[in-house]
């Protein structure tokens, strides 16, 4: 379960494993989870059962002005005690136990709780008098707090209308579980992980959050000290002892504290080689060796191919020389990503195009404007 | 022939039913509804075996394979050919990455495009050469690390003057040769490779090859010929022969 949350088991490695699907509707047209149980399955092989997940987009319609925390708990006496603090710091509109189906799985779970909630503004959070505080500011403070010191508890979701579903078992067992068939989501993200380590925990699997981002990743950050180091500068903890975690926070840096668009938090993530900036003229030439300088510790090192969601588009990018695999597979309004192609063929029987990316050109998929 | 309904069926208990029938003597079979089972004619033997998939079937498709046909009818994923000894597979679509890796005998032929990595170490050995024949564009790292045999690049799929082939191309190459249709820009290149101009047995080779190629996938042999093509041969059997005594 949770207990498995020691410093030693930092080893945690996926290797060339990891099974990774998403899909969006660009007309933000919602399916439910089944499909995506699916075509995860084909990847089953790629995963051990120690880790799966799944995430959601709009599937809380009539809360989706709140955000919506899901906590793992291991206890009730840790629940109280977090229910407590989230009482201080929010205004709990509703909360109640995520539907699960216990017999899905093989093993014990924790207490997995969730709430519709809204941030109180004027407590003791804010650092400095003048400091503006925003709500999502506020959220992650609430949510770095819970995690570093509250030991048993852990918000694993924390967006606006959307979810994530997590656990240690098989893709199928976790969509199971978490009934997954009765949300409905106009983008969906699944993972598969192989923890070779560790025996694998809760809070462990894919995908991992923070406020609407949702991240799935294939390989390794071998950056990941240098990524932490950088990341605590800005308040960000680092607790979930799995690589990945670093990709989240510094997406959610880049993207929404530095409000840097997503291709260039692409380009910082996986920025080009010196060769091939040698090769570009001004002002590219001047604008990327910007980027690497400034953001350099922000770049990731090592095989990867990452998938992320927010609550406006999907985006797969890889490392620069493509060193895990990611297909892309299109029709009509449509786009569906994995890291096997057959998986785009369960989500989608006759697509209009399927193609492998080239590993400098994130593909990055937006609702349409007019879709609110 | 015989048909086998892939359906739902999990990959172990799938390869284990086609070996099966190719062990009671069946020599042409017909797989449908394939979907991403993995491992699909690996290690079978046989000239005479012909094996065709509808549907996508999984990584590490014929590896280690040693004389059967395989017949995609769409498209594959990575890892085709793997360490494949003889042999032909044909693809009507697009593969993904790694495909042709360690091949040392037989053919692989792909209609359209292609991912990272195809052909890396592809290694001859004696009467027998690889060839990889590639009808799209290709993705960086072609031709990777090769050995020997033939690696052919056609950019059929490519629009204006789009690039076909991607960065790296035939980095650490000591072995074999690469033709690649049109012109290649020296910048894609590895370090380990040069382009030379075709002679007289470079062009037999080809002829010949493209005419299979076009053949498989009734395609125009005349268009295909209409432009030059570059060769890319290693500049040493031996480039890392400095890099760590002088």
């Amino acid at each position: 379960m949770m207990n498995n949350r020691k410093i030693f088991d930092r080893g945690i490695r996926n290797i060339s494993g990891c099974g990774l699907v998403g899909m969006i509707n660009k007309n933000g047209v919602k399916v439910g989870g089944e499909i995506i149980k699916k075509s995860l399955y084909l990847l089953n092989d790629r995963g051990n059962g120690l880790g799966a997940g799944y995430a959601a987009y709009g599937i809380y319609p009539d809360y989706k002005d709140l955000y919506a925390f899901h906590l793992m708990y291991d206890s009730k006496k840790i629940l109280d005690e977090t229910e407590e603090y989230l009482k201080k710091n929010c205004i709990i509109e509703n909360k109640e136990m995520i539907p699960i189906n216990p017999k899905a799985i093989n093993d014990s779970h924790p207490i997995l709780k969730r709430y519709f909630l809204q941030p109180r503004l004027n407590t003791n959070e804010s650092i400095h008098e003048t400091e503006k505080i925003e709500e999502d500011d506020q959220i992650v403070r609430i949510i770095m707090n819970i995690n570093e010191h509250i030991d048993g508890a852990y918000v694993f979701s924390s967006g606006k209308n959307m979810g994530a579903f997590k656990g240690v078992g098989f893709p199928s067992e976790i969509a199971d579980f978490f009934k997954i068939d009765e949300y409905e989501g106009y983008i969906w993200v699944g993972h598969t992980r192989f923890p070779t380590n560790t025996p694998g925990w809760w809070g462990g699997a894919h995908p991992f959050t923070l406020l609407d981002w949702a991240i799935i990743h294939n390989g390794e950050i071998s950056s990941y000290g240098i990524n932490k180091r950088y990341l605590e500068m800005f308040g960000y903890k680092l607790t979930l002892m799995t690589d990945t975690e670093v990709a989240t926070y510094l997406l959610d840096l880049l993207i929404r504290k530095h409000k840097l668009s997503i291709k260039t938090a692409c380009t910082i993530l996986a920025p080009p080689f010196w060769k091939d900036i040698d090769k570009c003229d001004n002002p590219d030439n001047n604008y990327l060796k910007k980027l690497r300088m400034v953001y350099g510790s922000a770049s990731l090192n090592g095989p990867f191919a990452i998938f992320f969601a927010h609550k406006r588009g999907l985006v797969g990018f890889n490392d620069r020389v493509k060193l895990r695999p990611l297909v892309i597979g299109t029709k009509d309004e449509s786009v569906y990503m994995s890291n096997e192609q057959s998986a785009i063929y369960v989500l989608c029987e006759t697509p209009d195009r399927v193609w492998t990316p080239k590993a400098s050109n994130p593909v990055i998929v937006s609702l349409n404007e007019n879709v609110n | 022939m015989i048909e086998i309904d892939a359906k739902g069926i999990y990959y172990r208990d799938l390869n284990r039913l086609i070996r099966k029938k190719i062990k009671e003597g069946n020599k042409d079979i017909y797989l449908k509804n394939v979907k991403g089972q993995y491992y699909i004619c690996d290690g079978i033997r046989g000239d005479d075996i012909k094996v065709i998939i509808e549907g996508i079937p999984g990584n590490d498709l014929g590896a280690f394979m040693d004389g059967p046909t395989v017949i995609l009818k769409s498209n594959g994923q990575d890892n085709i050919g793997n360490t494949m000894t003889s042999g032909k597979i044909i693809v009507n679509g697009i593969v993904g990455d790694v495909c042709g890796y360690a091949m040392r005998g037989g053919k692989l032929f792909i209609k359209e495009d292609a991912g990272y990595r195809i052909g890396i170490h592809m290694k001859g050995y004696k009467n027998k050469n690889p060839i990889i024949i590639i009808g799209g564009k290709a993705g960086d790292f072609l031709g990777e690390y090769m050995a020997g045999g033939i690696l052919i690049l056609l950019g059929l799929t490519a629009k204006d003057n789009e690039p076909i082939v991607g960065d790296y191309l035939g980095t650490g190459m000591h072995g074999g040769v690469l033709y690649i249709r049109g012109s290649v820009d020296k910048s894609k290149c590895g370090k380990e490779v040069e382009t030379k101009k075709l002679n007289k047995g470079d062009k037999k080779i080809l002829e010949k090859l493209i005419t299979e190629f076009c053949e498989d996938f009734s395609l125009n042999f005349n268009e295909i010929m209409s432009k030059e093509f570059t060769k890319l041969i290693p500049k040493s059997s031996r480039p890392y022969g400095a890099l760590y005594a002088k």
